[in-house]
């Protein structure tokens, strides 16, 4: 799932500006399984600016709502009226959820109140780490299902490099070493002769250094209208 | 060696690949361009390196600090009298990048290049850049080898005129995590094209001969050549980073203690009960203690089948080099003729 975190209450604040009337939109998808931005955190949001808003001098009104998934327009119609009403709608939802309230309601000012920060999981209570980079073009068949594109912190296809030690990326001794996971996976799979060939140079095309991306899928498309 | 060589014996007729394949047991050195500087490197110091070493690493905004470029400090290496290794990372540059600096590079001249993934920018003075590692060091050997041999670029595009014809490097650390894998990932980098390897500091003996035996099961050592890291310790402070702080250096006890035995005459007394020449002393007495282990390390090193050579790195102690190869025997530095058809090669 997509993990994001909120930003700080100043930052949030700054966004906001004179803004009278704000609407703190939440979602009922990933960021509310992370504690980022759901129903909860929206009204926690919420309150917090009605009271430094208000212990500022400057009151304003603060509502929220939380929609089962921003990233989806049918389900922000649910919420239209409330939108448009508002001066600014501080979305809690990730960055797609930003950009489809912008799309859909191209006359509404939008602040993001997370950062979108990594397609992970939760791995223990409180914490979540990274897992998948999006980069269009799967590899983890062939490194034993752990991607050394989003867990090393230099995305080595044939790593591990000099910095692994004790099973940590020497960057962070709080970061597994990716290759050090992949290496005693295929080992305890019996299955290191993966790691002698060579991979060759990745096509990165399929990654964000294509330009954005689009899937189109004519098998699902609905017929053009006729003209 | 297996790789393919043009009529005269050579892939580049660099001056360190003519001793290694004349059999000579070869010694390279390390120039860093200074950080916070606009020079490529203090002459005082190439000086010191200058007929000791058969050539000198130019080091790639090593630990992901900006400095002068590799390429452009090797231009000038020429005229101190050295003969570069381009270290080339992975780090700063894509494939585009890599290519172009290395068709440069070889039109300047310099026929060695160290092939590196490149140390992580976390740990350098743009924490905040944004890094490249569109390849990977192995995947540079490999390209860099498509360019010599097949005179192809990385997407497959044939190259017209001259190929750049470089005698091609890569790193090893034999001591690091997983260790068992170490060998075998070395194997890749030689299967990739490495003609010479340079590897991490070795300190520890008896664990480097099991690294080799390793390497010489494989047959790497009959491959490429390989030069075994070696540097001066300047203190027991030092030492002690190393073996608790660097990833992938072993740092037997024993040196430690001959370090501390050195300056035992000042032991027990803080920096502040030290005069100022008592300190000056002290250090004198670690730097040179520093030197005879380094020296030992390289005789224990020229006995182990399928060591080629040493790769010195006396960081910011240029000075220690030449006693060092003074004192490990590898003085002077045999001179082999450049081949007269690698001359036509590179007007």
């Amino acid at each position: 799932m997509i993990i994001a975190e909120q930003k700080n209450l100043n930052e949030i604040k700054n966004l906001i500006g004179d803004a009278e009337n704000v609407l703190v939109l939440g979602c009922g998808t990933c960021v509310t399984v992370c504690f980022a931005g759901g129903a909860h955190e929206a009204a926690i949001t919420a309150a917090s600016l009605r009271m430094a808003t208000k212990l500022e001098g400057h009151p304003r009104q603060v509502t929220d709502l939380t929609v089962q998934r921003q990233c989806e327009w049918e389900y922000l119609d649910e919420a239209a009226e409330q939108i448009q009403q508002a001066d600014i709608v501080l979305s809690l939802g990730c960055g797609i959820g930003v950009q489809a309230i912008v799309e859909h309601f191209p006359s509404t000012w939008v602040a993001p109140g997370l950062n979108t920060t990594f397609l992970g999981l939760p791995t223990e209570q409180g914490v979540w780490m990274e897992r998948c980079a999006a980069c269009g073009d799967c590899i983890l068949g062939l490194t034993g299902g752990i991607c050394p594109i989003a867990r090393c912190s230099k995305s080595l296809l044939n790593g591990p490099c000099g910095g692994s030690e004790n099973g940590h990326c020497e960057i962070d001794p709080e970061t597994p070493c990716a290759w050090q996971l992949i290496y005693d996976r295929l080992k305890s799979m019996h299955r290191l002769d993966a790691l002698l060939e060579i991979q060759p140079p990745k096509n990165w095309r399929t990654s964000r250094d294509g330009g954005p991306r689009k899937i189109i899928r004519e098998d699902l498309r609905l017929p053009a209208e006729e003209s | 060696m297996d790789s393919s060589t043009v009529t005269n014996g050579y892939v580049s007729g660099s001056n360190l690949e003519r001793v290694l394949r004349a059999g000579h047991f070869a010694v390279t050195g390390e120039l860093g361009p200074p950080p916070k500087r606009r020079q490529p490197c203090d002459p005082k110091k190439a000086a010191l390196l200058k007929g000791y070493c058969d050539a000198v690493n130019i080091t790639d905004n090593q630990t992901a600090i900006v400095r002068m470029s590799s390429i452009s400090a090797g231009a000038i290496a020429f005229q101190e009298e050295l003969e570069p290794v381009i270290q080339m990372t992975c780090r700063d540059r894509n494939r585009l990048a890599i290519q172009s600096d290395l068709l440069g590079a070889y039109a300047l001249g310099m026929r060695n290049v160290l092939c590196l993934t490149g140390d992580h920018q976390s740990f350098g003075n743009h924490p905040a850049a944004k890094n490249v590692f569109d390849l990977d060091s192995i995947q540079l050997v490999q390209v860099v080898t498509a360019m010599r041999e097949d005179c192809i670029f990385q997407c497959g595009d044939v190259m017209k005129g001259q190929e750049p014809r470089f005698f091609i490097g890569a790193a090893a650390a034999p001591f690091a995590d997983p260790l068992d894998f170490r060998p075998y990932r070395l194997a890749k980098k030689v299967k990739a094209g490495a003609n010479f390897i340079q590897t991490q500091l070795i300190y520890d003996i008896p664990a480097f001969v099991e690294f080799m035996r390793k390497v010489r099961e494989l047959g790497l050592h009959q491959k490429t050549y390989i030069l075994a890291g070696v540097g001066p310790l300047k203190s027991p402070s030092m030492a002690r980073y190393m073996k608790e702080s660097v990833p992938g250096i072993l740092m037997p006890d024993e040196l430690i203690q001959k370090l501390e035995l050195a300056g035992k005459p000042w032991a027990g007394k803080s920096k502040d009960e030290l005069t100022k020449d008592e300190k000056k002393e002290r250090a004198q007495a670690w730097k040179q203690e520093g030197i005879k282990i380094c020296i030992e390390l390289i005789q224990e090193l020229k006995k182990i089948e399928g060591v080629a050579g040493v790769h010195v790195m006396a960081i910011e102690w240029e000075e220690a080099v030449k006693p060092i190869v003074e004192g490990a025997g590898l003085y002077p530095r045999p001179e082999i003729p450049a081949p007269a058809t690698m001359d036509a090669v590179q007007e």
